[in-house]
């Protein structure tokens, strides 16, 4: 079983946000990075199916330099080896050119599965698992939760939430799932893992090697872009409702009913 | 004169009453561009009946998806037909619930149109002849980023309560039929074997216009029974902080924050829960907090509308008569 985790380096999730001059940009000077929490979910899934099923686990990312930290933490994991996608020119894309890179630099790859993350927490934009699927002519099942592959390595019954609840569904692979939290509990890497994740091998590619075009999936390309970013005015603290438990509870329905006029 | 299109979401076989408040957006971007009308799309199997109801909502044309093959919601045959729908009609932007299938489906969409999609979107902004500029969160509602989407056909998904919704006059609106040509080998790549409704009838998180929340201060997944009944009198969804969810109390799908459910309901009660940073980028974005917790200094107060400083369990039932006493 051969298993393909994308993977994407985020400011950690302690991170306070603050917006750079200009309004494009968040600051960037002290921020920590992380791998973005679902993809955790998704090289976890992948690692416990390679001890299943045997086969390879591949990390791929579309990101700079310092992006190696994330691909080098899912190697320490225990992921076999990784792709970096690492061209100046392809990032500050939009979501489709993402897909559009990540499709180019796993196309060659003999995979049975691609696992994303269900969203990176950094944009939220919740969709480059459905358009790698679509670039890649494969199916993709969203906000998966439970996963168990056929004997046969030909089916996957998912679990996955859907409105209100959940779904099982039978799946033919190859397919892309993208991971929600409670698919399993991400491992930390051990020191011995990490020793040896240094000596892993990471291969570095760019546009040429891809065969893609950044005027088309670089930022050039884009045709979802940022125009600016802000903070949302900070909440003040409001009223205090004193009083018994009683009077305190009376107080605050007629303050929901009159004041806030949201019950 | 080209379309606006809403997509017409069902939930227990009825439309979702988040179509209303796609309504005012959608008929916001047809004025400014001139164009030709607001329609719905209504997908599915046995579904035609329903456009009656879209008409009484004020939407004056609905195009109808109807086949076996659209039964259960999957993506593929979903996204091929409305593929097929926008190729052959050519809408200048087609409008989402950003719920779990809405933002499915428009994912998938976009990648068959090469189409921008912005998800999740709190605000429309701008309206332009080939682009649209619309607010979403990012960082976990720690930020906000204003986008524009440019191209023939933009597609946005919009998070339900955060647009007002819109109740035109009612009308009998035009009917068409949209073909279903649903590639079988395609099709069968997803069988849906089985529903877990555990929650059938009950109100979703992300759509809910009020949220009654609980976190460690519940000592326990029993006592989650008291936030069940405010809930119940409010109809309001249950939520929980990351404490609750991971202790085993809760499951997973009713965690609010950042590595759970991003919320923006009119009301949101926290009961028993401090405020981490991680929880509130999740429902910080709520109209109304209420923070019922028994440390006065606890961070959530910082940011609450209304706070009750007190114990959970004196207080929520007595909120509980207190509403229900109010409401009846
Ligand atoms: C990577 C990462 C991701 C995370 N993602 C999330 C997330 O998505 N969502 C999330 O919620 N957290 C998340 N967290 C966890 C977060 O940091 C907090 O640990 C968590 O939110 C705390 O939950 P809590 O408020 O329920 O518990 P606590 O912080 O322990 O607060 C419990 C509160 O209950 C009050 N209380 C106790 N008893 C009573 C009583 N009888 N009556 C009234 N009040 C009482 C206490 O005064 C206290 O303020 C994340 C953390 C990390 C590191
Ligand atoms: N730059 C990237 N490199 C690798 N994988 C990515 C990248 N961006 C997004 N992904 C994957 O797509 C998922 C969804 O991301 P998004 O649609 O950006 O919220 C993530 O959880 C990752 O698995």
């Amino acid at each position: 079983m051969n298993i393909v985790v994308c993977l994407k380096q985020v400011p950690d999730t302690e991170t306070k946000i603050r917006v750079a001059p200009g309004g494009l940009d968040i600051v960037r000077d002290g921020v920590n990075y992380q791998v973005s929490p679902y993809d955790e979910f998704a090289i976890e899934e992948a690692l416990r199916l390679r001890e299943k099923f045997g086969g390879q686990v591949t990390l791929v990312t579309l990101g700079p330099q310092k992006a190696e930290d994330a691909l080098r933490f899912g190697l320490s994991m225990g992921a076999d080896r990784a792709i970096h996608v690492k061209d100046e020119t392809l990032l500050g894309g939009d979501p489709l050119g993402a897909a559009a890179v990540l499709a180019a630099a796993v196309k060659d790859e003999a995979f049975d599965l691609v696992l994303t993350g269900k969203l990176a927490i950094d944009d939220y934009q919740e969709q480059v698992g459905a358009l790698l699927a679509e670039r890649l002519g494969l199916p993709s099942v969203s906000l998966v939760t439970k996963l168990e592959i056929a004997a046969d390595g030909k089916r996957a019954t998912v679990t996955h939430d859907v409105e209100g609840g959940r779904e099982v569904v039978e799946v033919a692979l190859p397919a892309v799932l993208t991971c929600q939290k409670g698919l399993n509990e991400p491992r930390y890497p051990s020191l011995p893992n990490i020793m040896k994740a240094k000596k892993k091998p990471i291969d570095v590619k760019d546009a040429a090697a891809l065969g893609v075009d950044a005027a088309v999936v670089g930022p050039g390309g884009a045709r979802l872009t940022l125009v600016e970013l802000s903070t949302p005015p900070p909440r003040q603290a409001g009223k205090r409702i004193d009083g018994d438990p009683a009077t305190a509870a009376a107080t605050l329905v007629r303050l929901l009913r009159e004041e806030a006029k949201v019950i | 004169m080209s379309q606006v299109w809403i997509y017409a979401e069902l939930k227990d076989g009825a439309v979702k009453k988040v179509a209303s408040e796609l309504l005012g957006a959608a008929r916001a971007i047809v004025e400014q561009r001139g164009g030709a009308e607001v329609a719905a799309v209504l997908m599915g199997e046995g579904v035609g009946a329903l456009a009656e109801d879209l008409g009484r909502r004020g939407i004056g044309a609905v195009l109808v998806a109807d086949d076996p093959v659209l039964r259960d919601y999957r993506t593929e045959p979903y996204a091929a037909v409305l593929a097929d729908a926008v190729k052959a009609r050519k809408p200048s932007a087609v409008l989402f619930p950003a719920s779990l299938q809405g933002k499915d489906l428009s994912a998938r969409l976009a990648g068959k149109l090469s189409a921008p999609l912005a998800t999740d979107c709190m605000a429309l902004d701008e309206v332009a002849a080939d682009s649209l500029t619309v607010t979403r969160p990012v960082y976990s509602g720690k930020a906000r980023a204003k986008v524009r989407l440019t191209g023939p056909v933009q597609l946005v998904s919009f998070r339900p309560n955060v647009l007002p919704p819109v109740e035109g006059a009612g009308t009998t609106p035009r009917v068409e039929t949209l073909p279903v040509a649903v590639d079988p080998a395609v099709a069968a790549r997803v069988v849906v074997k089985e529903r877990l409704e555990e929650a059938r009838g009950k109100v979703e998180l992300t759509e809910a216009s009020i949220i009654v929340s609980g976190g460690r201060g519940m000592r326990g997944p029993e006592n989650f029974a008291l936030l069940e009944e405010l809930a119940s009198v409010l109809h309001a969804a249950v939520g929980a902080s990351r404490a609750a969810v991971d202790a085993g109390w809760r499951d997973h799908a009713s965690q609010v924050g950042q590595t759970g459910k991003t919320v923006s309901p009119n009301l949101s009660i926290a009961c028993g829960i401090s405020g981490s940073i991680q929880h509130m980028a999740g429902m910080g974005s709520s109209k109304y907090i209420v923070a019922i917790n028994k440390d006065p200094e606890a961070p959530i107060f910082k940011v609450a509308d209304y706070g009750i400083v007190g114990d959970l369990f004196e207080v929520v039932p007595k909120l509980t008569e207190a509403a229900r006493k109010a409401l009846a």
